[in-house]
This record gives structure tokens, C-alpha cells and sequence, in this order.
């Protein structure tokens, strides 16, 4: 257990040296994004800072969830899709870059509907360790425990570990999938309306989980619920037909909008 | 009065296969049962014995028996990696172009009439193996088992292909976002999602080459020794039933009858064994 928790704090020390420094993530310029001939952003920028949440809102089909996508290149399994601009994750461009399969283990992502295979839930959240390699029975128990600790699940699965992911309630599946998230070591994780699909008390847990993981992640979340974006996030984007209308403090978009669509669209005039 | 008459018709019409098939069983156990229950053969001599001539009142069917558990063992071996990777890739890697092209292939390969399969057998495998291994005589073990896995593979691609494709995509997702390669989630989440699929798709080929004679007379070579090399004749319980029932009467046509029941409770068990499968896949 010690040697882990101990490169998780140096870790940590170490990006909270660099946040001081700079404290831009996420940097994207000029976003154009093509599924086809169709366009589903124009001209996408926006600076994502480290250790916050950033809200991304909007009616649907704004983009945001496609947005989202692009941050870490699962856009690339659709077919046809096209994108120009650049996107930069600690000033490294994500799309010059070949290795994916790095890129995703830096940026990990919680989707809408709990996604977990159906294998056990020590299986589930050990899966991404395995396939970096990480035998070690040791190393992965220790793993598994952080991530689900992490996760603020353990208490809840600790003794059934072995048995079928699929077993669990909707929303323990939710954070089952963040422990597993967690368990790469990610330093930035994606959220696409990650509790969409849960009832209010599971929502609360997560929400307050993402207020908790505040402190060691990045996180880029994409809601509907604009009372979920208010609750949770430090900043907040709000997305319209493609392009992002205003982005500001999470504060400021709920309570003094400067462009007239966002305020309508956050006193549900419109969405 | 013509609602009622045409709700009889279909009724009729659904019972029509249920008949046919207690016809058939009950005619096949009456007749393949006869010798044992009156005739006072036994039936452990029967199933492991190792002679098969009926002129001199000897039938044991022991030596058909493991030809064809061989030949399905390994059309087996050959036809489940070949039939699965070959589903796996029109269903996960295949640009759709290949894959519009490769699946109605497979599925024509399917159409083809069986006797087909065995000139082809006769005709270019057998003078291969002939040639390629010094044999004497090309019809062999060897060659039902290629045969028989070519058989196979339009079953088994396109039951697992319909398995796989039916993996939510989010598994997929999820794997890919997690740092996996696109082999990696394929054959770490995909393959394991959809197993029973996949299972099924093994059994369903395995009853084809089980039950498949006419191609497989062709190339077999029909001795009735026991195998005990890949380059033996051999003769397999279906074309035993094939070969001498034209001619057979008396005993010997029920002792053909008996090598109908055996054959049967191989495919009864295979049925047997789908269905465990099925309902586990349910769950």
C-alpha cells in the first residue's frame, strides 16, 4: 500500500508546482469538428484549468458532448469524422500525436450510461491496469482498493469484490466506473452526463464525489442539468448550435450572463 | 366461421413439424431398437464392437463411431479459429466495404448444395493430399476434416458475427477510454461479452459436420477399419446409413436404423448442450 500513496502525493505535489506556473490544461484553439459534410463546431477555444470543474452546458445537440469527445479522441472511432484546429494538453497537441492509448490513460472518461463489462467489479476496475501491463496481485489489490476508496464505493462492494459488476444499483455502477477512471492515474477525467441516468440520491453521491476528486483531478463534465452545473463546477461553457456563446466563472453565468442567449437559455427560457 | 377455419389451418400447419418429427424419431427407435428388444443383440456389442459385415451377422459400429468424433473434432480444431476470427473481423476491424463484400460470400458459402462441397473435396483436396503426402489413396480422414471445417465456417461466421455485433457499443467505449487497443478490447471485453453467442455459433457447426454425409462419402474413402492416423479411410455413422440402405433388408436394415439412433443422440446432446448455453446467454 505505502509505496503508492506516497508517488500519488509526489504526484500530486508535482502538478500543484506546475499549476502555479501556469494553471491552463486544457487549451483549444480554433476547433472545427466535421462529421461528414456536417459541421458540429465552428471555432471551438476555450482554456481548461487545472484541479477545477469545468461545466460544459447547452440545449441538445449543441456539441458538447462532441466537444467533450474531441478532448480525448473518441471521435476517432466514428467514421468520417474530420477535425482541424488544435488541442493542447500541457502544451503537447493531442491530435499530432499517435499514441492514443497514452492520451486515454491521462484522460480518462465516465460516460452517460454506466458502461461496466460484465465481469467482476475487481475485474472492471483492475481492467486498465492489466492492460497496462500491471500483473502483480499485490500491486493491482492495492490499486483496486484506492480507486473504489477513491471512488467513495469501497465500504459499499468491499465484500463482494468478486462477484458481477452488473449486480450493483445504477448509480453504485457510476461510481464503480469513476473508481475504475480512477485507477489509471488520469490527471484529467471527462464526464458526459454522468448521472443522467441515475435517480437523485445516486446524483448527490456523485456530485459530491466530483467535489472530492476536485482536489486531485482535472474535470470536464457535460450536463443538462444546470442546477447539477451550479452545484459542482468552478467554471462553466455554454454551448449553442456548435460554438461556445460564453464561457466564464460558474458564478457569473448563473447570475450576471453577458450574452442574452445564455440567459435564456439558464433561466429556462429555451433547451 | 372462416376466423375459425383459418385459426385451424395454421394450427395444423405448426403441428405438421411437431409430427413429423415424433414420426421420425418413433419410426427410427422402433426400427434401430428391433434387434436388441427381440432379436436378442446386444447392445454393448453393438456400439463397441469393431467388425462391421453384415453378410456374416457381425455389426459393430465402434470404428464409425470415433470416425466421427474425429472428423468433428477436428473440423473443429480447423473451422472455430478460422469461423471466429473471420467473424471477428467483419464485425470489429473490417472497413464496411470488405466486410459488404466478405459476409454475402460467407453466406453464399452456406447455399451451397453439400454434394457440391464433396466433388470439390473429391475433385481438388483428395488429388492434393494424394500427391502432397504420398498417399495411395487421397480419401481420408484428413480430407473430411477440411471439408467438413469449410462446411462449417458459414455457421459459425455468421452466428458469432450476429453475437458480436450485438456487444453494446458502450463496452467497446468503455475499454477503448480506459487506454485499451482496439485487439485488446476485442478480445478482452467483445469476445467475453458475447461468449454464449459465440458458443452457439460452435455448436450449430459442430451438428453441421456431425450430420453431414453426402459430401462427406465423397471424400471419406469408406473403409471400415478403425482411424488410427489422419490418412486412414474412414467411414463415419452418417454414410454408413447412406451407402447401405439402398440395399439393406431384414437385420442389417435395422442395424442401419440403430446407427440412425446413435447419430441422433450425438445431435440430441449437441441440442441439449445449445440450450443450457441459450438460457445462460439469457440471463
Amino acid at each position: 500500500m505505502g509505496t503508492t500513496v506516497i508517488e500519488r502525493k509526489d504526484g500530486v505535489r508535482k502538478s500543484q508546482m506546475k499549476q502555479q506556473s501556469g494553471g491552463t490544461k486544457i487549451n483549444v484553439k480554433d476547433l472545427d469538428l466535421f462529421y461528414g459534410d456536417k459541421q458540429a463546431l465552428y471555432k471551438v477555444a476555450l482554456d481548461i484549468h487545472e484541479k477545477e470543474v469545468t461545466a460544459l452546458i447547452g440545449p441538445s445537440g449543441c456539441g458538447k458532448s462532441t466537444f467533450l469527445r474531441s478532448l480525448n479522441r473518441m471521435n476517432d472511432l466514428i467514421d468520417g469524422v474530420k477535425i482541424t484546429g488544435d488541442i493542447m494538453i500541457d502544451n503537447e497537441n493531442i491530435y499530432e500525436t499517435n499514441d492514443v492509448i497514452k492520451l486515454r490513460t491521462k484522460v480518462g472518461m465516465v460516460f452517460q450510461k454506466p458502461n461496466l463489462f460484465p465481469m467482476s467489479i475487481y475485474d472492471n476496475v483492475a481492467y486498465g491496469p492489466r492492460m497496462q501491463g500491471i500483473k502483480s496481485k499485490k500491486e493491482l489489490n492495492e490499486i483496486v482498493e484506492e480507486s473504489l476508496r477513491g471512488a467513495a464505493i469501497w465500504d459499499e462492494v468491499k465484500d463482494r469484490l468478486k462477484t458481477s459488476a452488473l449486480g450493483l444499483s445504477g448509480g453504485q455502477q457510476q461510481r464503480v466506473c469513476i473508481a475504475r477512471a480512477i485507477a489509471m492515474k488520469p490527471e484529467i477525467i471527462l464526464m458526459d452526463e454522468p448521472t443522467s441516468a441515475l435517480d437523485p440520491i445516486s446524483t448527490l453521491k456523485v456530485e459530491e464525489l466530483i467535489a472530492n476528486m476536485k482536489k486531485d483531478y482535472t474535470i470536464v463534465i457535460v450536463t443538462h442539468n444546470m442546477q447539477q452545473a451550479a452545484r459542482v463546477s468552478d467554471k462553466t461553457a455554454f454551448f449553442l448550435n456548435g460554438e461556445i456563446i460564453e464561457y466564464d466563472e460558474t458564478n457569473n453565468i448563473f447570475s450576471m450572463p453577458k450574452d442574452q442567449r445564455t440567459e435564456d437559455y439558464v433561466t429556462g427560457r429555451f433547451g | 366461421m372462416l376466423e375459425k377455419l383459418s385459426g385451424r389451418v395454421f394450427l395444423f400447419c405448426a403441428l405438421l413439424s411437431v409430427i413429423s418429427l415424433l414420426l421420425i424419431v418413433g419410426f427410427v427407435f422402433y426400427k434401430g431398437s428391433h434387434p436388441f428388444v427381440a432379436e436378442g443383440y446386444s447392445f454393448l456389442d453393438f456400439i463397441f464392437g469393431m467388425d462391421w459385415v453384415p453378410s456374416e451377422d457381425k455389426f459393430g459400429i465402434f470404428p464409425m463411431i470415433v470416425a466421427s468424433l474425429f472428423a468433428t473434432m477436428g473440423a473443429l480444431i480447423l473451422g472455430v479459429p478460422v469461423g471466429l476470427f473471420t467473424a471477428i473481423f467483419l464485425a470489429e476491424i473490417a472497413p464496411k466495404r470488405v466486410a459488404k463484400i466478405i459476409s454475402p460470400a460467407v453466406q453464399l458459402l452456406a447455399g451451397i448444395p453439400s454434394v457440391l462441397y464433396g466433388v470439390f473435396g473429391l475433385a481438388i483436396i483428395v488429388p492434393f493430399l494424394q500427391n502432397n503426402l504420398g498417399l495411395v489413396k487421397g480419401q481420408s480422414l484428413l480430407a473430411v476434416i477440411l471439408v467438413l471445417a469449410i462446411m462449417m465456417l458459414p455457421t459459425i461466421v455468421t452466428v458469432a458475427e450476429t453475437a458480436i455485433r450485438a456487444v453494446p457499443k458502450m463496452y467497446r467505449e468503455g475499454s477503448l477510454a480506459l487506454g485499451a487497443s482496439p485487439i485488446g478490447t476485442i478480445f478482452k471485453v467483445v469476445v467475453p461479452a458475447a461468449k454464449s453467442g459465440i458458443m452457439a455459433a460452435i455448436v450449430l457447426g459442430l451438428g453441421r459436420a456431425i450430420g453431414e454425409t453426402m459430401a462427406v462419402i465423397l471424400v471419406a474413402g469408406n473403409s471400415l477399419i478403425l482411424p488410427t492416423s489422419l490418412t486412414d479411410s474412414v467411414r463415419p455413422l452418417t454414410t454408413n446409413i447412406a451407402l447401405e440402405m439402398g440395399y439393406a433388408f431384414g437385420t442389417h436394415q435395422e442395424m442401419l436404423f440403430a446407427t440412425g439412433i446413435v447419430l441422433f443422440s450425438f445431435i440430441l446432446l449437441l441440442n441439449f448442450v445449445l440450450a443450457k448455453i441459450g438460457s445462460k446467454g439469457g440471463k
